[in-house]
């Protein structure tokens, strides 16, 4: 072979497989076609995802939203992009689908926020939706749920459940989010059952099974008899279900993956409220607000019970959800003492929103630390 | 806690955590030895986790999952070997274009098996009476059978290496193969063969994450163990032993990390994760310097063969 011949095999493999590769990479947006006797105007919705459909949770109950969407709105006609990094390239993505006729954009992680003002400005005419920020704009809206209400439910099946009074939490990152979330479902526990500890564990990750499960292994080894979790793998379920223990989900059902193990799931249900978001654009009356919906709205639930989960706590927990339901009471309502027994909350008092999505302490009945 | 109490456990977690490295390193072990360095061991593993994932799915027998990763994993390696052997193209910029197609691709095979459970994983079956042995059986020997068969694994590349021809004809194959072709064995063919097995071997450790270790397909799964691997084989200095050995202490960083946590010790997450690179640095630094510079890496790794520069 002559050295000429020969990098041109290369080079033509290697453009080929450039080709592949970019091929996979980017992926082309799916559209799905509405029925086709439409006869109403169509309406174009776009939706960002910062991870793939198939991350098994945080984008993909994005997508079960979606999917709700178009089945109560049989005219919108849809459009996703998946795997959009946040900061610059997303800017780029999000102008493409504005210039595409989308009427509404949902962009689905905090590190969209800047790009999606940015993109607001120069088109006026089409509402944008972020999910999980905080700054606004004419045509800007932001989106979030109150998960920490059914992280309390679910402490409240924890609580009753342990024998050994030691609940093992596998957390992700040390950020206010998580940190809410282990207290409102260590308030839920105690509720129950006051003589409880929930042990944490940090792993630093949101996305990695295999460690997600050992850490929950770890906890199990310590004593505990029940795993809830945050990040979005189904690794930790899965170690109660070999140490023949018990598990509480996030995201959404992961009995699926863990049928003996899972007693419930702290999960998400966006599709009510995009299809109001859809319908409010539609009749003129959107306004730009900062939506942190309750779950009286439906926005976040508890996923079905596992058979192994008796009567009478069931009946604690729909006794604690219709109070949460009928928006007189909430989880961080005083008296609430910290780790080291000062009291943070008064009785009588709630904690103001500010508050909680700025919490960096844990309440009493953690046992772990939060990192610096 | 008592001592053993604290151990045992984190002991039996640093080889469950060791397997799928040990798999991915020895496969890269021995296309090293043959003197091709492959970069795309990450994508290799999560080829072969998917396809292991997929096929153990659809049949209900996880060994047929395990004989899908190695052909896939193998497959893949094969691009490799056709790239960097017959067309003498960079060995790095091939590898690293293997990681992130495999990365692409196995994502997009995966897409309808995310949040499948799998019938019949692999699960642990303490080893008869070797498992009764008070702290070793407790740590080694109840676990499942991908765990038990690499331990054979090691053993049986060991033993080829050092003591057998095929062996000694694999190790000069890294070393010189200019020789090796003078003595009238044919690099090309044999070369293809070790990347191949090499691969095969990346693919069961990818199987191992998504059969047994955390039995699921999500996307990038392998969270980066594709490259720990590589690193590992720097560290084990190309010795099965070594890697074994290595695998294990790499694999049981987290789980000491999170172990520490139970007790109320506070370690940064982000100084464990940094610990295998480092331990690999302070290998090559000591090795480096007592033997003068010279490092037991194959002198002919890397470097295309090419019969007209003989």
């Amino acid at each position: 072979m002559n050295l000429k011949r020969k990098s041109a095999i290369f080079i033509a493999l290697l453009v080929s497989l450039l080709l592949v590769i970019s091929g996979c990479g980017t992926k082309a947006p799916a559209t799905s076609t509405p029925a086709p006797d439409a006869a109403k105007e169509k309406i174009k919705v776009a939706y960002v995802y910062v991870g793939p459909v198939g991350d098994a949770g945080w984008s993909y109950a994005h997508d079960q939203g979606k999917k709700y969407l178009e089945e109560k709105i049989p005219e919108v006609e849809t459009t996703i992009i998946e795997s959009v990094p946040e900061g610059a390239d997303s800017e780029r993505v999000i102008t493409q689908l504005a210039e595409k006729g989308n009427k509404i954009i949902f962009t689905t992680s905090f590190g969209y926020m800047d790009p999606t003002i940015n993109v607001a400005k120069k088109y006026p005419d089409v509402t944008f939706m972020h999910n999980s920020g905080y700054k606004t704009a004419e045509n800007v809206g932001t989106y979030f749920g109150r998960i920490y209400q059914a992280r309390y439910l679910t402490g409240i099946v924890a609580g009753k459940t342990t024998t050994t009074n030691t609940i093992g939490y596998v957390a992700a990152m040390p950020i206010p989010e998580v940190i809410r979330g282990i207290n409102a479902f260590t308030q839920g526990v105690r509720s129950v059952n006051p003589e409880a500890k929930v042990k944490v564990v940090w792993t630093n990750t949101w996305y990695d099974p295999a460690m997600e499960k050992d850490a929950a292994k770890s906890l199990l080894t310590a004593g505990a008899d029940v795993i809830a979790q945050h990040q979005d793998t189904p690794g930790p379920m899965q170690a109660a279900e070999e140490a023949g223990k018990f598990g509480i989900g996030y995201n959404m059902d992961m009995s699926k993956m863990a049928p003996k193990a899972v007693l419930t799931s702290a999960v998400w249900n966006w599709g009510p409220y995009y299809v109001k978001t859809v319908e409010a654009v539609k009749n003129k009356t959107w306004k730009n607000d900062q939506y942190w919906g309750p779950m009286s709205e439906g926005i976040v639930d508890i996923a079905p019970f596992g058979p192994m989960v008796p009567e009478d706590t069931k009946k604690l927990v729909a006794e604690a959800k219709e109070k949460i339901l009928s928006n007189k009471w909430d989880v961080f309502t005083g008296p609430i003492k910290d780790q080291t027994g000062a009291v943070r909350v008064p009785e009588g008092q709630v904690m103001s929103d500010q508050d909680m999505l700025s919490f960096d302490w844990f309440v009493e009945g953690v046992d772990g630390t939060i990192p610096k | 806690m008592s001592i053993q109490e604290f151990l045992i456990p984190l002991l039996a977690a640093a080889v469950i955590a060791g397997t799928p490295i040990l798999y991915a390193a020895l496969g890269e072990l021995i296309t090293e030895r043959a003197g091709i360095i492959n970069l795309g061991v990450e994508g290799i593993m999560l080829v072969g986790a998917v396809a292991g994932f997929m096929v153990a799915v659809t049949t209900g027998n996880p060994w047929f999952g395990v004989l899908a990763s190695m052909l896939a994993g193998g497959a893949v390696a094969l691009i490799h070997a056709f790239l960097t052997i017959t067309l003498r193209a960079n060995q790095v910029v091939s590898g690293l274009a293997l990681t992130i197609f495999g990365t692409g691709f196995s994502g997009y095979l995966g897409k309808a098996y995310i949040g499948i459970p799998v019938e019949k994983p692999f699960t642990a079956m303490p080893l008869g009476p070797l498992a009764d042995i008070p702290f070793i059986g407790p740590i080694f020997f109840q676990h499942d059978a991908l765990v038990y068969i690499s331990y054979l694994l090691v053993l049986l590349i060991w033993y080829y290496m050092y003591h057998t021809r095929p062996g000694l004809n694999l190790r000069a194959l890294g070393e010189n193969p200019a020789a090796m072709d003078a003595l009238g064995l044919n690099v090309f063919y044999l070369r293809y063969i070790y990347v191949v097995a090499g691969g095969a071997l990346g693919g069961i450790g990818g199987a191992y994450l998504s059969l047994a270790y955390a039995p699921s397909w999500l996307e990038n799964m392998t969270a980066g163990r594709g490259w720990i691997a590589v690193a590992l084989v720097i560290f084990a200095l190309w010795n099965p032993w070594r890697a074994l050995m290595g695998a294990y202490l790499f694999g049981g960083i987290d789980a000491l990390g999170f172990r520490l946590q139970v007790l109320g010790i506070q370690m940064s997450p982000f100084f464990l994760k940094m610990l295998p690179y480092l331990f690999t640095v302070l290998i090559l630094v000591f090795v480096v310097a007592r033997q003068k510079g010279r490092l037991s890496e194959p002198g002919a790794l890397g470097l295309p063969y090419d019969r007209e520069e003989r």
